[in-house]
């Protein structure tokens, strides 16, 4: 990933900043221009809770490249309290453990290294809570 | 709107082609469109191609397939909505015929993913690179997301899924440009390798090579081409979201509902209709969900379809005859088109020990990625 475009995305990646549409209420991960829901363009900036629940799941045994080292991982569509979705891996747990309903938090979390220029990729993964 | 049909269709073997490269892969489909219809020019044509950049190094196919058919000069470009490309090829080839513009318009779907490009990051280009990718998923991976919700809601089973690559290599086995044409048992499907639970490797379409075309032309104009053309009687194109998480159900697709609605609308009919149907299930759970999208099943009740029999050939609504993407081979360009061929077949009544009998109208629905982009055509036999 080149790195211009990797600065472009720290804000929801390193700070969970969202979008709320002002006319109805429409989260969206990352923040969008336009509501999706109803295409209004009065969007406020919100921070998501670092919290939610597993929608769907899956576990990877077949990764791409840079993963190859972390299969079998758990994957996941987490939604937060605010009706926010957001794909991440499913980490710290037995990964066929990870199913709909799962309570997790998101932890700020190394995602994956850019193999020639070197730079480390942040986010978010979920834990499960105890 | 002029009316419009297909007048010729000719495609290669689906396999892993070593020894074919694109643009052979390319001649040979489209060759034997032109010939299947007698007709020695063309119009205009479009080349389906989900990543020739990626998969091969090559990009601006129109004009190169256009020169390495012996006719350059005629308009032809490439349309790309990732393994929706065929089917979007034919339907931009349908509108070109319907709108007067071009008489005789050749539409082909190629692809080649067999030349040492690391497939599954090519195909993940297809999924949210922003927001999905770079956390690890991969395309397996997102249909697996899709079947665990699909079971979690409706109850769906394993042996049920696995009944629908069991069911489409039944069909498969009768198809000589099938790259798998080999039947499998529901304990073989359910033992195979896992590669994102609950999807294991006989869950999943292979990796292929191949390419197809379809020669289209007015109604009025047919008979010079052929005593039996095929009218496209609705075409319908939609989108969704790439991201998976952005989808309010993440077990419907609501694209293919919606380019269903779209082509049944201008044909006229509706799912009751429909004879015979190509559905694309590059994952088995695709073919499930989309059989519910497209109403040939009621919206979680399609897990069981392919195990009851009422999927398959002799069934109320035989869906793949072809094999599918599972059995036929799912070289991601060319499969919209190939779809398209199969039910040609199937309503001039040449698709020979799948034949399904008394078809009339006959339905193909491909689509791009994990859902974002569906692509139904309906066709009626003349």
């Amino acid at each position: 990933m080149p790195s211009p475009r990797y600065t472009r995305e720290i804000p929801s990646r390193y700070r969970l900043e969202a979008g709320r549409c002002k006319g109805c209420g429409k989260v969206t991960y990352p923040a969008r221009t336009i509501c999706p829901s109803c295409r209004g363009e009065e969007i406020e900036k919100i921070n998501l809770s670092p919290r939610g629940k597993v929608v769907t799941s899956t576990v990877i045994h077949v990764p791409p490249d840079d993963f190859l080292m972390e299969a079998p991982y758990a994957m996941a569509v987490v939604e937060t309290p605010e009706g926010a979705r957001l794909m991440t891996q499913v980490v710290d747990c037995e990964p066929s453990t990870v199913l709909p309903g799962l309570e997790v938090s998101l932890e700020f979390r190394l995602i994956r290294k850019e193999g020639k220029s070197g730079i480390l990729c942040y986010g978010h993964k979920a834990v499960p809570v105890a | 709107m002029r009316e419009v049909a297909i007048v010729g269709a000719g495609m290669t073997r689906f396999g892993e082609l070593w020894n074919q490269s694109l643009r052979q892969m390319f001649v040979e489909a489209a060759a034997g469109a032109l010939n299947d219809a007698g007709a020695d020019r063309v119009d205009s044509m479009y080349v389906g191609c989900m990543s020739g950049g990626q998969f091969t190094g090559q990009e601006h196919l129109g004009p190169l397939m256009a020169d390495q058919f012996g006719m350059t000069g005629v308009a032809s470009v490439h349309v790309e909505s990732a393994c929706a490309s065929g089917g979007v090829a034919l339907r931009q080839a349908f509108i070109e015929v319907a709108a007067g513009v071009s008489d005789l318009v050749l539409a082909v779907g190629i692809e080649k993913m067999t030349d040492g490009a690391d497939v599954t990051n090519v195909l993940a280009t297809a999924a949210d690179q922003e927001l999905e990718v770079y956390y690890g998923v991969t395309f397996p991976g997102l249909y697996a997301m899709i079947a665990r919700a699909h079971m979690h809601t409706y109850g769906t089973t394993e042996e049920d899924l696995a009944w629908v690559s069991v069911k489409n290599h039944r069909h498969g086995a009768k198809n000589d440009k099938a790259q798998f044409p080999t039947e499998f048992t529901v304990e073989q499907v359910l033992s195979s390798s896992m590669v994102a639970e609950p999807l294991r490797l006989l869950h999943c379409s292979p990796v292929s090579d191949g390419a197809a075309a379809v020669l289209l032309c007015p109604l009025d104009q047919a008979k010079q081409y052929t005593d039996r053309p095929v009218k496209i009687v609705g075409s319908g194109l939609a989108t969704g979201s790439l991201a998976l998480a952005d989808r309010d159900d993440p077990a419907f697709l609501d694209s293919v509902q919606k380019s269903g609605e779209r082509a049944f609308k201008m044909a006229g009919v509706g799912p009751r209709d429909i004879q015979v149907a190509e559905v694309h299930d590059c994952f088995s759970i695709a073919e499930v969900c989309c059989i519910e999208a497209l109403g040939f099943v009621e919206r979680g009740k399609g897990g069981p379809a392919a195990k009851d029999g009422f999927t398959a050939i002799g069934g109320c609504i035989p869906v793949n005859t072809s094999g599918g993407l599972k059995a036929k081979g799912h070289p991601v360009g060319a499969t919209g088109v190939a779809q398209a061929i199969e039910i040609f077949r199937q309503l001039r009544g040449e698709a020979g020990a799948r034949q399904v009998e008394n078809a009339r109208l006959g339905l193909a629905q491909n689509m791009g990625g994990s859902g974002a982009s569906s692509v139904v055509h309906i066709f009626q036999g003349v």
